[in-house]
């Protein structure tokens, strides 16, 4: 006998939760506990009183998983409300990085040229290194990173996707 | 008015303004402030059990007997893990608990103290939710809210660990009512849309069922009556899980008897062959569907069910309802109006035939006790008394099921969805002191009894007349049954050696021992168990190797089922093995 393997669909997920101990751990133990796939996971507190976080979470499952993933973030008592934006319709994902970069010469021009066609910042130098900031779609962050490895990739640092709707409603 | 109190006051004060009259538990490190403030407190009863398994169950058996939610207290570490079996088997099963742990200091939290647990950690995928309370000023609000999400929605244990130092530390008590909190509101009604698309459904429907569970049990005794009344109204076959017994009367003609693995072959067929399926407070469980891609092919799915991750999980339904059962059941009542039942006596007649398979028939012996007429004659012989039935887990819990006849709800108390062997005593004992004037009895077997045995004490220390009746058969018989059936009867480690002697036990304990070992025993034995006033333990010895039949073998469809009298391979391919 095999194991078998249901084809998958990418979702991300905003989660508005109560800031309270604990709460990161049962959302990320719910997933889990339950077999659902965590391809990113980024939360903050966004309210002045730090009562309430907004978690993005980006999973991968078939779509009546999706729904379940819904329903059983749902069901956890300090969460308030549970977004799928790939369902709702046009929406932003952003994701930040840092990335080391070392070297002299050649690369180290080429490196700072293509900074500036992704539009990546400096935010520390040496005389032999830069880390660039960048945020964007993850799929530009891969491809930066992608051609910074010819050219003395050190280390990589990334925030994980936050999601928004696009327009004027908050979704 | 308001004073300062210490954590384990203001924690006893919460519990006596949520009108607890029991706590089960047992004491240690951890939680001796609290027990010190329980000392002399005569508002509060405190069952101290043998085990803080015990405990849990003992907690859930007076949950589910009385539609209040059951009480837990005991130590960190040790005891918290001990009572972790029920609380999942609460979780599993929707029954209101509120469980308080003990916890080492807080500044000992995270330095492996001494019975140091990660009680929360551990609990927290088999709680609707828990707690740690890391100061005694938010202990009041605390267990406030915990009764609150224990008991409203879907019910479910809500566990509060409290460290030490925050059980002697103090803080304003503020009288007054109960606080409520506003974040957790259940959705409890359906739109109007829902309802006139049910009630559409069902009129027009050529052959429906209604699959009801313990949801409709959980929402209240109203449920039951709406539920009964909606039934009379539209004429529709009625079948129920495990859980969802006494909510339909076993006498009535349109009642199919219970479904899924071991139910009766027209509940499963008529599920099978139904146009219109109409699920009330159930949640479609392996036990019940059987192979999922020849589950109820042909027929429209309505899922009436207060928790919305039930809907879909497992089988797609056509028309959700989220909402709780007796109001969503009101609903459906009042638009209904006076429109009169459909004719149904055509899919009426397809059901009595396949009644006439009598797929509870067993085969009959003149000398041995067979499993399933013991538990004929101990309805025939208890049903004046109205009694509450608890059972462990195997097959005399699926021969309870099948031939214990019941006719209300709160009368029967099992383990469904965790299937926790050592469930039925504790239950029993929990239900006893719930019911102090109603018979109780546990039905069980010969290896799970022994998993919680230790309760005997707990019954015998507060004189609970509580009857256990074992089907003794010297098997744990269940799994010898799977053995037999899948294994080639290859018998691995499935005989209970070394069986203790159950009536010398009941008498070590202080209770009744009967053992009866043929048929012509078996009523007198029976009544002297009713008739002695204190505990007692029957040693029902039946026949040994008997199969606990109709079953749907894993893997299998509903119009798969195996009954008496047919021949079995005894061999499964792997995909079936792999099955639950
Ligand atoms: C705590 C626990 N361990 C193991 C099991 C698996 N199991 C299910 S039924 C059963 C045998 C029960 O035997 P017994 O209590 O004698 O009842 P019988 O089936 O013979 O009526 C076992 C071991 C279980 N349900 N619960």
């Amino acid at each position: 006998m095999k194991i078998k393997h249901e084809t998958s669909e990418r979702h991300v997920l905003t989660v508005l939760v109560d800031n309270e101990s604990g709460i990161l751990a049962k959302i990320a133990g719910l997933f889990t506990s339950r077999g659902y796939n965590i391809d990113s996971l980024t939360v903050a507190d966004i309210t002045d009183n730090h009562a309430v976080s907004r978690i993005t979470i980006v999973t991968r499952g078939p779509p009546a998983q999706i729904d379940q993933i819904e329903a059983q973030l749902e069901r956890l008592v300090p969460v308030h409300k549970v977004v799928d934006l790939t369902a709702l319709g046009p929406h932003l994902e952003r994701e930040l990085a840092l990335i080391k970069v070392a070297g002299t010469g050649e690369k180290r021009v080429e490196a700072l040229r293509l900074a500036d066609v992704f539009r990546a910042r400096v935010v520390d130098s040496t005389t032999s290194s830069f880390v660039f900031e960048l945020t964007g779609v993850p799929d530009k962050i891969d491809s930066f990173i992608g051609l910074m490895r010819e050219l003395g990739l050190v280390e990589v640092g990334r925030t994980g996707i936050v999601g928004m709707m696009r327009g004027a409603e908050a979704a | 008015m308001s004073e300062e109190r210490s954590g384990a006051e203001i924690l006893v004060e919460g519990l006596v303004k949520q009108g607890v009259e029991f706590v089960f538990g047992y004491p240690g490190g951890a939680v001796l402030p609290i027990y010190d403030s329980l000392f002399g407190d005569e508002r509060i009863r405190h069952i101290l059990v043998r085990h803080e398994a015990g405990a849990a169950h003992a907690a859930e058996g007076y949950a589910r007997s009385t539609g209040k939610p059951g009480v837990v207290l005991v130590t960190s570490g040790p005891g918290a893990t001990n009572a972790m079996t029920g609380v999942a088997d609460a979780f599993l099963d929707s029954i209101p608990l509120v469980v308080i742990t003990g916890q080492v200091a807080t500044n000992l939290i995270g330095s492996d103290a001494f019975q140091e647990a990660d009680t929360v950690g551990i609990s927290r995928h088999c709680t609707k939710h828990n707690y740690l309370v890391k100061d005694p000023a938010e202990l009041a609000a605390t267990i406030d809210e915990a009764f609150q999400i224990a008991t409203t929605g879907r019910p479910g244990p809500v566990l509060i660990d409290i460290p030490k130092d925050v059980q002697v530390a103090s803080a304003t008590l503020h009288d007054g009512a109960p606080q409520r909190r506003n974040r957790y509101t259940p959705r409890t009604e359906g739109s109007a849309d829902e309802i006139a698309q049910a009630i559409e459904l069902i009129a027009n429907a050529k052959a429906p069922v209604f699959y009801t569970g313990g949801g409709v049990v959980n929402s209240g005794p109203r449920a039951t009556e709406l539920l009964r009344e909606l039934q009379a109204k539209t004429g529709a076959p009625l079948t129920t899980t495990l859980m969802g017994l006494g909510s339909f009367p076993a006498d009535h003609p349109d009642w199919l008897g219970m479904l899924g693995m071991h139910g009766t072959y027209e509940a499963n067929l008529a599920m099978n062959q139904a146009d219109l399926i109409v699920c009330i407070g159930a949640r479609f469980d392996d036990r019940v569907t059987g192979r999922l891609d020849a589950f109820a092919p042909n027929s429209t799915k309505i899922h009436i069910d207060i928790d919305r991750s039930s809907i879909n999980k497992v089988v797609p339904v056509d028309l959700p309802i989220v909402g709780d059962c007796a109001t969503v059941l009101a609903q459906l009542l009042e638009a209904w109006g006076k429109r009169k039942p459909a004719d149904l006596s055509a899919w009426k007649a397809r059901i009595d035939e396949w009644r006439t398979r009598d797929s509870l028939a067993f085969p009959k012996s003149d000398i041995e006790i067979m499993p399933q007429l013991a538990v004929q004659r101990l309805y025939e012989l208890t049903k004046d008394r109205n009694p509450i039935i608890s059972t462990e887990v195997g097959q005399h819990q699926m021969w309870a099921a099948q031939h214990y006849q019941f006719f209300e709800p709160n009368r029967w108390l099992t383990s469904g969805g965790l299937g926790t062997m050592g469930y039925g005593m504790p239950a029993a004992i929990g239900a006893q002191l719930g019911n102090p004037d109603d018979l109780v009895i546990d039905i069980a077997g010969d290896a799970s009894i022994q998993m919680n045995i230790q309760e005997m004490g707990t019954a015998t220390q507060y004189r609970l007349p509580i009857k256990v009746f074992i089907l003794n058969n010297r098997w744990m018989g269940m799994v010898r049954q799977w053995q037999e059936l899948t294994y080639e009867s290859r018998y691995s480690q499935s005989y209970s050696d070394s069986l203790p002697d159950f009536v010398k036990l009941a008498e070590a304990y202080g209770w009744k021992g009967l053992r009866l070992e043929n048929v012509s025993q078996l009523d007198d034995g029976i009544r002297a168990m009713i008739d002695h006033p204190g505990p007692v333990i029957v040693d029902c010895c039946v026949s040994d190797e008997a199969n606990c039949f109709p079953m749907i073998p894993s893997g299998a469809s509903h119009v798969e089922m195996i009954l008496y009298g047919d021949t079995v391979a005894g061999t499964m391919d792997d995909e079936a093995k792999a099955l639950v």
